[in-house]
C-alpha cells in the first residue's frame, strides 16, 4: 500500500478538430486529494483518463512514481487504482456483489474475505448489506454510485480516480454522499484525483483544486486561493457562479 | 477457467470423432440417378450381393449423371447403372461419334472405371404428346413437329442441358418453338396431363406412357442414339470386391424393356417400394423387407436431419463464436470477415453442393460442409453486433479495472452480448433445417429424402411425410433457441430499466 505519485509533462491532446489539452504539466502527489474543475469541455476528464492510460497524449508524457507510464504496464496499474464515472459502470448482467467481486476473484480472493470486505465498505458507505444482492436494475441512482465506489475501494487501492462521481444525483443525495466521499478520503491513504463542475464540491473533498479551460491550467492552489485571489476574471466568474436566495419580498 | 477449456476441447474433439465416423460405412456404396428405373436397377444389385453374402450400401436418388459420374471418379460410390448413351454423348463426349464398344470400354478404363455387359433394354430418350393432341395434329414423328411452333415443351432439366438432349435435337429436326419451360421430369406428365404443356421429353421404360395414354413420336432422322443399361463400376473395387463383379455379372442380359416397364409401373403407379419389386424380380419374392414402417422411417430421417444440423451448428458455433470475437476486435478486419461470410451466404445450396463432392465425396459430409458454411454469417454478424453494441461506458469500465482481456471477455462482454449471440446461433439453426431438406439430393439422408421421393412418384403424401417434420423440427428448434436465450440471459439483463 503505497500512493502512487502521477504526473504529466508537457501533455497535449487533439480530437478531430478540437483540442483537449495544450502542453498541460501538472504534477499529483502521493497521498494527497486534487480536483480537476472546468467547464464541459475544458478536458479535464481526458487529463484523468491519461493517469491509468484510458487515453494516451498525442505530445508529451504521463509518469507514475516517476517513471513513464508504457502501455504494456496499464492492467497493473490499473489493478491498483479505483476508477469511478459518473453512471457507476456497474455491469447490468451482475449483482452488486458480483460487481465488487470481479477483481478480488481474478486476484484469488475467496468467498469470505470478499464478503466480508464488501461488508465492511457497505457500512462504509451506508448501504444495507441486503443490497448487494440486487441487480443495477434494481437499485437507485445514489445506490449504484455507493456501490461503484465500494468496487473502486474493494482491493484497498494506490489512488482513486473519480470522473464526476456524483454528477447525476439529485441535489440530496449528492449532499449525502459528498459526506461520505469526504470521511472515506479521510480515512484511506491514497492519492485522489477528482472531475467535477462544481467548485463547492472541489473545495469541500480536496485540499487542491486545478481549474482548467480549453486544455490549459488556468490556476492551480488550495480553495482558499481562488476564492480570496482569482487569477483572472474568468476564474472570479467561475467561483461565483452561484444564485443566492431571492429576498423575501415584503408584504 | 481450466475446465471451460476443457469443455471446448472436449467439444472439438467430438466433432472430429462424428466427422470421421461418417466415412466409416459399408464395404461398398453404390448410387442411383434421382428416378424409379435407377433405384429399381440399384436395388437389384444390392439385393443379388446380398444373396451372395456382399453387404452393399445403396444412396438412392442422388442426383443426375453428372453427380453420379463426378461420385463414381472420386470413389465416393463404387458403381451405379448408366446408360451408354449418355456415356458417348455426354460423360465422355471427347470421344469419336462412331466410337465402337471397345473404344468406349478403353475410355473408361483409362479412368479407372469398368463397364458391365448391357443389362438387356434400351431405355431412349424421346418426346411424347397426348393422344388426343396427336390425333389432332396428325403427329407421329418427330418431324410433324416442326409446322407447329405454338406447341409448348416442357422439359426436364437435364434433358435441356445435356448435349445429346434438347440443344442437338433443334440441330437435327430445326425446331423453333415459342415456348419451352424446364422442369422436374416427375412433375412433367402431370403438366401435360393438365394441358399445362404439350410436349414432353421421356424415356421409352417410363412407365407413365400406359397410364397417362402418350403417344412417342417416331425418332425418324435417328438422332437418339441408343441408351442402353449398363453398370459402371470401379476397377479397383472390383478388384477388392470379387463378390461385387460376380453379382455384376449375375444381372447382365437378364432385363427386358417390357420387365423394366412393368417394374417402373409396380413403383409409379401401383404405389410399390423399389427394393419389394426388384426382389420379385429376382424371385425373392416375400424375403424382401423394402420399408420400415412409418414411424420406424420417419425417426430414420430425423436422426439423419439432426446429425446433418447438429454436427454443421456446432462446428459453426465453434468456429464463428471466435472470429465474430476476434471481427469485434479488429474492426478493418471484423468487415472483411463479414464480407466473406455474406458472399458465402449468397450461393445457391445447389451449387454449393456441387463445388462441395470434389472435396468431400457425397453424402453426409458435403452436406454438413455446406450447412457449416452457411451457419456463419448468423453467427459470426450476431456475435459481432452484441460486441459491438455494448455501451462504450460499460466497455471503459471494463478495461479501468485492470482485468486481462480474456477474463474480460467471459465475464463482462460475452454475457451482455449473449441475448444477440444465441439469436443469430437460432436463426443459423433455422435456416440449417431448412436448407438440410436439399442435401437428400447428394445422399445426405434426412428429411429431404422423402420429398423428393415424392416429387418422383408424385405422391403428395410422401412429400409431406419430408415436409411437415421438416416444418416441426424449425418451429422446434425456435422454441428450443428462445429458451435457452431465456436461460442464458442474465437476470440482471431482463429487468426493466429504473430511472
Amino acid at each position: 500500500m503505497v500512493p502512487i505519485q502521477f504526473s504529466v509533462e508537457n501533455v497535449s491532446k487533439r480530437y478531430g478538430t478540437g483540442t483537449a489539452l495544450k502542453d498541460v504539466s501538472l504534477r499529483f502527489e502521493a497521498g494527497t486529494a486534487t480536483a480537476l474543475i472546468g467547464t464541459s469541455g475544458s478536458g479535464k476528464s481526458t487529463l484523468l483518463r491519461m493517469l491509468i492510460g484510458l487515453d494516451w497524449p498525442d505530445s508529451g508524457q504521463v509518469l507514475v512514481d516517476n517513471k513513464p507510464l508504457l502501455p504494456a504496464e496499464r492492467l497493473l496499474l490499473r489493478r491498483r487504482v479505483g476508477y469511478v464515472t459518473q453512471d457507476g459502470g456497474l455491469f447490468p448482467h451482475l449483482s452488486a456483489r458480483d460487481n465488487l467481486a470481479l477483481l478480488p476473484r481474478y486476484l484469488g480472493w475467496d468467498a469470505s474475505r470478499i464478503d466480508a470486505r464488501a461488508g465492511e465498505l457497505a457500512r462504509q458507505m451506508q448501504l444495507p448489506e441486503e443490497t448487494l444482492r440486487r441487480f443495477p436494475g434494481e437499485l437507485s441512482g445514489g445506490q449504484r454510485q455507493r456501490v461503484a465506489v465500494m468496487r473502486a475501494l474493494m482491493t484497498d487501492p494506490d489512488a482513486l480516480l473519480l470522473d464526476e462521481p456524483l454528477g447525476a444525483l439529485d441535489p440530496v443525495v449528492r449532499f449525502d454522499l459528498q459526506e461520505q466521499l469526504r470521511q472515506v478520503f479521510a480515512t484511506i491513504a491514497c492519492t485522489v484525483v477528482l472531475v467535477t463542475h462544481d467548485i463547492a464540491e472541489a473545495a469541500f473533498l480536496a485540499t487542491r483544486l486545478v481549474l482548467l479551460r480549453h486544455g490549459e491550467v488556468v490556476q492551480d492552489g488550495t480553495p482558499q486561493d481562488f476564492f480570496s485571489r482569482p487569477a483572472d476574471k474568468f476564474v472570479r466568474r467561475f467561483v461565483s457562479a452561484r444564485r443566492e436566495l431571492p429576498q423575501a419580498q415584503p408584504r | 477457467m481450466k475446465s471451460r477449456i476443457k469443455h471446448w476441447t472436449l467439444g472439438i474433439a467430438g466433432i472430429f470423432c462424428c466427422w470421421s465416423a461418417l466415412g466409416a460405412d459399408a464395404a461398398v456404396r453404390i448410387g442411383s440417378k434421382n428416378f424409379t428405373e435407377s433405384i429399381v436397377l440399384a436395388e437389384m444389385l444390392r439385393l443379388d450381393a446380398q444373396r451372395h453374402g456382399l453387404g452393399i450400401e445403396h444412396r438412392r436418388a442422388m442426383g443426375g449423371s453428372a453427380i453420379l459420374w463426378k461420385a463414381l471418379l472420386e470413389g465416393g460410390i463404387d458403381a451405379y447403372p448408366e446408360y451408354t448413351g449418355t456415356l458417348r454423348r455426354e460423360l465422355l463426349s471427347d470421344l469419336p461419334q462412331n466410337a465402337g464398344q471397345a473404344e468406349l470400354a478403353e475410355a473408361l478404363r483409362k479412368r479407372g472405371i469398368g463397364i458391365g455387359a448391357p443389362l438387356g433394354f434400351d431405355d431412349s430418350y424421346a418426346l411424347g404428346v397426348s393422344q388426343e393432341l396427336a390425333s389432332r395434329l396428325q403427329l407421329h414423328a418427330l418431324s410433324d413437329l416442326r409446322a407447329h411452333a405454338e406447341l409448348r415443351f416442357g422439359l426436364s432439366n437435364e434433358f435441356m442441358n445435356r448435349g445429346d438432349g434438347w440443344p442437338g435435337l433443334i440441330a437435327a429436326y430445326g425446331y423453333a418453338p415459342d415456348s419451352v419451360k424446364a422442369m422436374d421430369h416427375g412433375l412433367a406428365y402431370r403438366a401435360l396431363a393438365s394441358g399445362a404443356v404439350d410436349v414432353i421429353d421421356l424415356y421409352t421404360t417410363d412407365a407413365e406412357i400406359r397410364n397417362y395414354r402418350i403417344v412417342v413420336l417416331d425418332d425418324d432422322r435417328h438422332y437418339f442414339p441408343s441408351y442402353q443399361a449398363v453398370w459402371l463400376y470401379r476397377l479397383d473395387a472390383a478388384q477388392r470386391t470379387p463378390l461385387l463383379e460376380a453379382s455384376l455379372q449375375d444381372l447382365a442380359g437378364g432385363v427386358s424393356l417390357q420387365a423394366m416397364q412393368q417394374m417402373n409401373a409396380a413403383v409409379m403407379l401401383d404405389k410399390r417400394g423399389e427394393s419389394e419389386v426388384a426382389g420379385d424380380f429376382l424371385g425373392m419374392r416375400g424375403s424382401v423387407q423394402d420399408s420400415e414402417g412409418l414411424w420406424q422411417r420417419l425417426w430414420r430421417h430425423t436422426l439423419e436431419h439432426l446429425r446433418l444440423v447438429g454436427i454443421s451448428l456446432g462446428a459453426a458455433l465453434l468456429l464463428g463464436l471466435p472470429i465474430g470475437i476476434v471481427a469485434a476486435r479488429l474492426q478493418r478486419l471484423g468487415q472483411v470477415i463479414l464480407a466473406a461470410t455474406a458472399v458465402l451466404q449468397t450461393i445457391p445450396s445447389l451449387a454449393m453442393f456441387v463445388f462441395l463432392i470434389p472435396l468431400l465425396g457425397i453424402g453426409a459430409k458435403p452436406a454438413i460442409a455446406a450447412l457449416f458454411l452457411y451457419s456463419l454469417l448468423p453467427i459470426v454478424r450476431n456475435t459481432l453486433s452484441g460486441l459491438a453494441s455494448i455501451p462504450a461506458p460499460l466497455r471503459e469500465s471494463a478495461a479501468s479495472l485492470g482485468l486481462p482481456y480474456r477474463v474480460q471477455l467471459l465475464r463482462i462482454e460475452l454475457p451482455l452480448a449473449a441475448r444477440t449471440i444465441i439469436g443469430g446461433v437460432g436463426t443459423a439453426a433455422v435456416i440449417d433445417v431448412g436448407t438440410a431438406t436439399l442435401g437428400a439430393l447428394i445422399g445426405a439422408g434426412g428429411y429431404g429424402e422423402p420429398i423428393l421421393t415424392g416429387i418422383r412418384l408424385g405422391s403428395v403424401p410422401v412429400i409431406l411425410e419430408g415436409a411437415v417434420p421438416a416444418a416441426l423440427l424449425a418451429l422446434l428448434v425456435l422454441a428450443f433457441f428462445e429458451g435457452i436465450e431465456r436461460l442464458l440471459t442474465p437476470r440482471g439483463l431482463r429487468l426493466p430499466a429504473r430511472q
